[in-house]
């Protein structure tokens, strides 16, 4: 029977290691250096308990327990014990990103690629991929546990034991076993990779949404989550192994149920039934514009739901930034408090820069979308019939517009509305509104840069990604490393007026606005002189 | 009138001459057959047909329009089968065909669901799930559903069956009956000798042969068997007379059209006990010329 079911099991979990030998120790690397550096920071951040009793009483916030989980040890509220709360839940929801990612590349796109049919031809078992996959994504998920527990223990602080440490590291591999084999489940479930991974980041965001309404409401429901499990092992405070051995429990028994549904279906079926598609493409279909909105829709929506929600969980946390500032001093060296300016109206600008620079991604992704239809050979389809190439590149260009005044009007209502509802003193949201959409001009500044990188350069696109992070750090990080003021000249974002604490300066607004123009039209230019090509 | 002509085309990539200098010209409602080995330029002078590709020199012309400039305009009379077809994945194969029926203009529903039929089509289906041979049925059946002036197709049958092979010729002889062209690239010798009017071959970016089938064959000469009382031991010193092979007892072997007289001549003093003549197979004629030896057929 083992033979059956098992032969080969070996060999596949180390052909999978050799496949990703570089994948998997830099996401095992990535994580471990993020938790060493962000419990560094925050001891550098909080340099005594005074100070980190001040960020204690703010957790009392329920929007803060929603966003990172009941609030423990908080009368004493140590370093390990603020890093812990703080970071532990976001981390994991991140590593059970890397199981649900890794866990589906190994299944249900291998199935869709046709590649397990070839291993199943040899003398492999039937169950054999499926197990070395969960056998592959248990070690990676041990060795990260290990290792993030090792690294935290080294950095010596006195709040951060060994045996915390150590459940730090377990509860984040647990979270990313027990993802690991619920992936490996709805990868039997559906029938293509896609809906797999749909079904998949839709239970990971599912498990987080459920657990942070039962940690603000009640408990119970908190219990229905995985997540509402792990946080509630209260690391460096209690240290409470139990829920944490629960949830490595629960991958066991996920991971078994994956493997039986494995050995009862077909190769390339299952269960959940397969829709019928339409016979007929619905007359919103039928134009360049609508082809490309139709590809794009389901990641559009997903983003400006995202946008909405970064803004409302930076909106939460309005009301507590006048503590916050009064008892930290490094933020007080980054601030100056101003006259005239409650310190959140301060504050606006840098958070609207950080979102918009966020809110660049799908606006840009919305432009290039139409270099990777190039690339999989889709466009022909469509130059090749009665359709003109300004035609098709406006089509995308004018999504790409919508998606930036969506995404950033999005970013900052969800600012002002949520930061007036929080509030006791209320808040502009129309403030908030304006503020957001002055960083307009700057991001179709970057539309221009990307069309005339489409139509001349198309080799590299990849580049505006590299502004774009460029731009990221010099805005966010600028102020604090005191960089010349010239460095922020050379991004689009450094000529962006910050509402409240500027005037609109329509001159710089109106600049940067022809420039985008100048670029989208020699970029047109480019774009019908140059060949199509893969 | 021509409806579709090149003149000198040629296509660099870099210093890589992909196409040098091409002169094919279809005539209107002729099959023109387009031949060659693989990474010959067959599909990159489609592409610069279609106004995808940029010519480095030469012109090519649809409708006596400029292929690059007039693309949009062309294209409202021309329909077009990628030899890779990729379709998106999550869209189905019912919402391509509409689509792609729109994005040239006009629309014909009783066409469409007719040729679904034939084709033995499920549109129903996203086009992840289908195999090569259904994406090309979707390519095809939006191209034939199109009430077209000009047909061009790149090796349009590749992941077809036999069956489904057939039903394309079907269609492919319905549109020249209703006085269609067509520019047919392919692989497959029996298509092409059964629908095409014209043949042009395509070698290393350089078109080394054009003519119809009739021209063609005639350039080879014919196959002869032949079984004699006698041996003929000097039977490769005649002149005309080349790759002689030994076939149960007979020889056959292949003949110049302007010496079979001659041969026929020679051969009858030995005894003629069974002679058959054939025109030479279009894979001989093909091999020959794939394999870019020029000299003598398949020996």
């Amino acid at each position: 029977m083992n033979q059956h079911y098992f032969s080969g099991t070996g060999s596949l979990s180390r052909f999978i290691l050799r496949r990703d030998r570089i994948r998997i120790p830099i996401w095992i690397f990535s994580f471990v250096f993020a938790t060493v550096v962000i419990a560094v920071a925050f001891i550098g951040l909080y340099e005594n308990a005074q100070e980190r009793q001040a960020i204690a009483a703010t957790m009392e916030n329920p929007a803060m327990t929603a966003m990172v989980g009941p609030g423990y040890g908080l009368d004493n509220y140590t370093a390990g014990a603020m890093m812990a709360h703080q970071m532990l839940l976001m981390t994991a929801v991140v590593v059970g990103l890397m199981s649900v990612l890794l866990v589906i590349r190994h299944t249900r796109t291998d199935e869709e690629e046709g590649r397990i049919e070839m291993v199943r031809s040899l003398p492999v078992g039937r169950l054999s991929n499926v197990t070395a996959t969960l056998t592959v994504l248990f070690l990676v998920n041990i060795v990260l546990a290990v290792l993030t527990g090792i690294g935290l223990y080294a950095l010596n602080i006195e709040s951060m034991d060994l045996e915390g440490s150590l459940l730090y590291g377990t509860a984040l591999g647990a979270t990313g076993m027990v993802f690991a084999s619920a992936t490996a489940v709805f990868a039997q479930l559906s029938h293509n990779a896609r809906s797999a991974m749909g079904l998949s980041i839709g239970f990971l965001l599912a498990a987080y949404l459920v657990r942070a309404i039962g940690d603000v409401s009640s408990e119970a429901i908190a219990w229905l989550s995985p997540l509402g499990w792990i946080v509630r092992s209260e690391v460096y405070v209690n240290n409470v192994w139990w829920p944490v051995l629960l949830t490595v429990g629960a991958a066991i028994v996920l991971g078994g149920l994956a493997m039986y549904l494995n050995s009862i279906r077909d190769l390339g079926a299952g269960f959940l039934p397969a829709r019928a598609g339409k016979v007929h493409a619905s007359p919103l279909l039928l134009s360049p514009l609508g082809l490309a909105l139709r590809l794009q829709r389901t990641g559009f929506i997903a983003w400006a739901i995202g946008m909405y929600v970064l803004g409302a969980s930076y909106g939460s946390v309005m009301g507590d930034m006048e503590s916050f500032f009064a008892d930290v001093d490094l933020m007080q060296d980054l601030l100056v408090p101003m006259e005239g300016f409650s310190l959140a109206e301060q504050f606006v600008p840098t958070l609207m820069a950080v979102m918009t620079i966020i809110g660049t991604i799908p606006v840009l992704m919305a432009i290039l979308k139409v270099k990777g239809e190039e690339k999989n050979g889709r466009i022909e389809h469509v130059l090749g019939r009665a359709v003109s190439r300004n035609r098709l590149l406006g089509s995308y260009l004018l999504i790409s517009l919508i998606a930036s005044f969506v995404m950033i009007s999005l970013a900052g209502l969800g600012l002002g509305t949520v930061a007036d509802a929080t509030m006791e003193e209320g808040f502009d949201v129309a403030m908030a509104l304006q503020a957001a959409l002055a960083y307009l001009p700057a991001v179709w500044v970057m539309i221009g840069l990307t069309v005339l990188l489409i139509g001349w350069l198309p080799k590299f696109t990849g580049f505006i990604w590299l502004y774009l992070a460029f731009s990221f750090f010099v805005v966010y990080l600028g102020s604090l490393f005191q960089l010349p003021e010239w460095v922020e000249k050379i991004t689009p974002f450094g000529y962006v007026s910050a509402i409240p604490i500027e005037q609109f300066d329509w001159t710089q607004a109106i600049g940067l606005t022809v420039v985008a123009v100048g670029l989208i039209v020699i970029g047109f230019a480019g774009y019908n002189k140059r060949d199509i090509g893969k | 009138m021509s409806v579709l002509k090149t003149v000198g085309l040629t296509k660099k990539f870099g210093d890589f001459a992909a196409l040098d200098g091409v002169d094919i010209e279809v005539g209107e409602g002729e099959v023109y057959g387009f031949i060659g080995p693989n990474g010959a330029g067959k599909s990159t002078t489609i592409r610069v047909l279609l106004g995808i590709l940029k010519a480095t020199e030469g012109q090519a012309a649809i409708f006596g329009k400029d292929a690059w400039k007039d693309a949009v305009e062309i294209h409202k009379r021309v329909a077009y089968v990628p030899g890779d077809v990729n379709l998106w994945p999550n869209l189905t194969g019912g919402e391509v065909i509409d689509l792609f029926i729109k994005l040239r203009g006009g629309n014909n529903e009783s066409r469409r669901e007719e040729l679904i039929r034939r084709f033995d089509l499920d549109p129903s289906k996203k086009c992840r799930t289908y195999s090569k041979g259904n994406r090309q049925k979707v390519a095809l059946v939006a191209a034939l559903a199109s009430d077209a002036d000009l047909y061009i197709l790149d090796e349009p049958t590749s992941g077809l069956d036999p069956l489904m092979e057939r039903v394309f010729q079907e269609c492919i002889k319905e549109a020249k009956a209703e006085g269609k062209s067509i520019l047919l690239s392919s692989h497959i010798l029996s298509e092409v000798e059964k629908l095409c009017d014209k043949v042009a071959i395509i070698r290393q970016g350089k078109i080394i042969e054009t003519g119809t089938l009739k021209e063609l064959r005639h350039l080879t000469g014919t196959m002869l068997l032949v079984e004699t009382k006698e041996p003929m031991p000097r039977l490769h010193e005649v002149k005309g007379v080349r790759g002689i092979e030994q076939k149960d007892g007979a020889l056959s072997f292949q003949v110049d059209q302007e010496e079979l007289d001659n041969v026929v001549r020679y051969v009858s003093g030995f005894g003629i006990v069974r002679m058959e003549s054939a025109p030479p197979t279009l894979e001989e004629l093909f091999m020959r010329h794939y394999e870019g030896t020029g000299t003598g057929g398949a020996v």
